[in-house]
């Protein structure tokens, strides 16, 4: 199954890596062509302005925002959750609505305040070890949007049909349980 | 060394891959850098080429320079604490700014010993020339790699030299049968560990990144096609006709590295580079890559 990585900026190779680890074919989108025929896309991690900066310099981000609001597969990790996110905080940036979410940007401080933690226990992911680089945090969701794991109580994974946002890097680390389930589930 | 405390680190270097950190020196400046999209910033007194051409001693720059900086932009911000002065990069660290650079542009502050890396919070990015002297720097606990280059000379033949040292380096490591290791380390003057680490795996344990030189968004690409994962620029922005359109430019040909025609059309209407100079025009005590071992 084709997936493609979004690679304008960021941490693109880790989740390309993970996918391929799980027997998915992941395509680098650097053009609109690249969306062509994947099944499903991934917005990484790395610095959102960065990011819509390129998007809009490269023609992609009306493809690319088009595509996560088509309820199509759609998985934003950190910056990637930030561009999915209906209300953009701290400091205000445009974004994709894709899901019914408010986030605040560099929500913890710098990267003195980066931190890894252990998921509250209940959630769908037992023991999984977020880690969290100068991370959002999702201030409010929405109705439509399920809640997979937290940290402290607070929503750090959550899915809304096949979109899936995180504010820490499950790409990161050995621990692929997460982007098993999000392929499982669009495949 | 907590493990988990350096993967944190690493983690942010991660981040910035594909992207682009210029040199900034007032709030200005760092709006420019943002809108052009770069990934970071490195908040600095004054850029390489006239740290080159006013002389004297180059240190840390001054703090409200620093926040000036932060205050303007959401991308993380870096600074410069001189060669070995640890009390510089507390001081960094004390601000919290998003990583150190221990660098050779600034002038040294110990000529026998870096700083370690591994009594700070912060991540540090550190210059290296070769395998041997990477592996020395993430020893001491450095998180990012770039080349030395030869800051502020507009020339990219050094940087490219350190690519091609580091990757040669590599190969002929990764490629070596294990009883070699050990002779191999003593060769590098490199932690036997982690000349194990790099035969084993084939790859730095950190990333490395271009600096010193990168003028031009071919430079960039060039940087990218010999294994770079991101770039540094320096003085080749500002001191450039028009620092708004190298920058994007710059940010365009890094992402592009790979496709020539997005490079092309990233190389039109820049008008005049930066001035360069030829590396064999500096004396050994004007080479700023000499500095540290």
């Amino acid at each position: 199954m084709k997936i493609g990585v979004l690679a304008v900026q960021g941490g693109f190779a880790a989740h390309a890596r993970m996918l391929a680890g799980l027997g998915a074919d992941p395509i680098l989108v650097r053009r609109p062509a690249d969306l062509g025929d994947v099944a499903g896309l991934v917005l990484p991690g790395g610095e959102s302005t960065a990011m819509l900066t390129g998007l809009a310099r490269d023609g992609l981000e009306a493809p690319v925002r088009a595509w996560t609001r088509s309820r199509r597969p759609v998985f934003g990790t950190c910056a990637g959750a930030i561009l999915l996110a209906c209300g953009v905080a701290h400091p205000a940036q445009r974004s994709f609505t894709a899901l019914d979410l408010d986030v605040e940007r560099n929500a913890y401080g710098t990267q003195l305040d980066s931190f890894t933690a252990v998921v509250d226990p209940g959630g769908a992911f037992p023991g999984l070890h977020a880690i969290f680089i100068r991370a959002p945090r999702i201030v409010r969701v929405g109705d439509g949007v399920e809640v997979l794991a937290r940290v402290a109580g607070e929503a750090v994974l959550v899915r809304s049909g096949a979109a899936w946002a995180a504010t820490f890097h499950p790409e990161l680390g050995d621990d692929a349980r997460v982007h098993r389930a999000w392929l499982r589930e669009i495949s | 060394m907590n493990a988990e405390a350096q993967k944190l680190k690493v983690h942010l270097a991660e981040m910035l891959k594909g992207g682009v950190i210029l040199d900034v020196t007032n709030a200005e400046q760092a709006r420019l850098a943002e809108d052009a999209g770069a990934a970071a910033v490195m908040a600095l007194e004054r850029v390489p080429s006239d740290i080159r051409r006013e002389g004297g001693v180059a240190r840390m720059a001054a703090i409200e320079r620093i926040e000036e900086v932060r205050k303007t932009v959401s991308i993380p911000v870096m600074a410069k604490c001189r060669i070995g002065h640890f009390v510089e990069a507390r001081v960094l660290e004390a601000l919290a700014v998003d990583f150190v650079d221990e660098s050779e542009v600034l002038t040294p502050a110990d000529d026998q010993h870096h700083i370690d890396k591994h009594a700070f919070r912060v991540p540090f990015v550190c210059g290296a020339r070769d395998l041997g002297e990477a592996l020395r720097r993430i020893g001491e606990g450095a998180a990012m790699l770039r080349t030395k280059g030869e800051a502020g000379s507009g020339n990219i033949v050094e940087a490219v030299r350190h690519l091609r040292q580091i990757g040669r380096e590599l190969r002929e490591l990764a490629a070596a049968p294990a009883d070699e290791r050990m002779a191999r380390a003593k060769a590098l003057g490199a932690p036997y560990d982690l000349v194990v680490q790099v035969a084993e795996s084939g790859r730095l344990p950190v990333p490395n990144f271009a600096a010193g030189g990168i003028a031009t968004p071919a430079d960039a690409a060039l940087c990218m096609a010999l294994g770079a994962e991101s770039v540094f620029v320096g003085s080749g922005i500002f001191k450039s006709d028009d620092p708004a359109a190298r920058a994007r430019a710059i940010v365009r040909a890094t992402t592009h590295w790979q496709d020539a025609a997005e490079v092309l059309a990233a190389s039109r209407g820049l008008g005049a580079a930066m001035p360069g100079l030829a590396i064999e025009t500096l004396t050994a005590s004007e080479r700023l890559a000499n500095r540290g071992w």
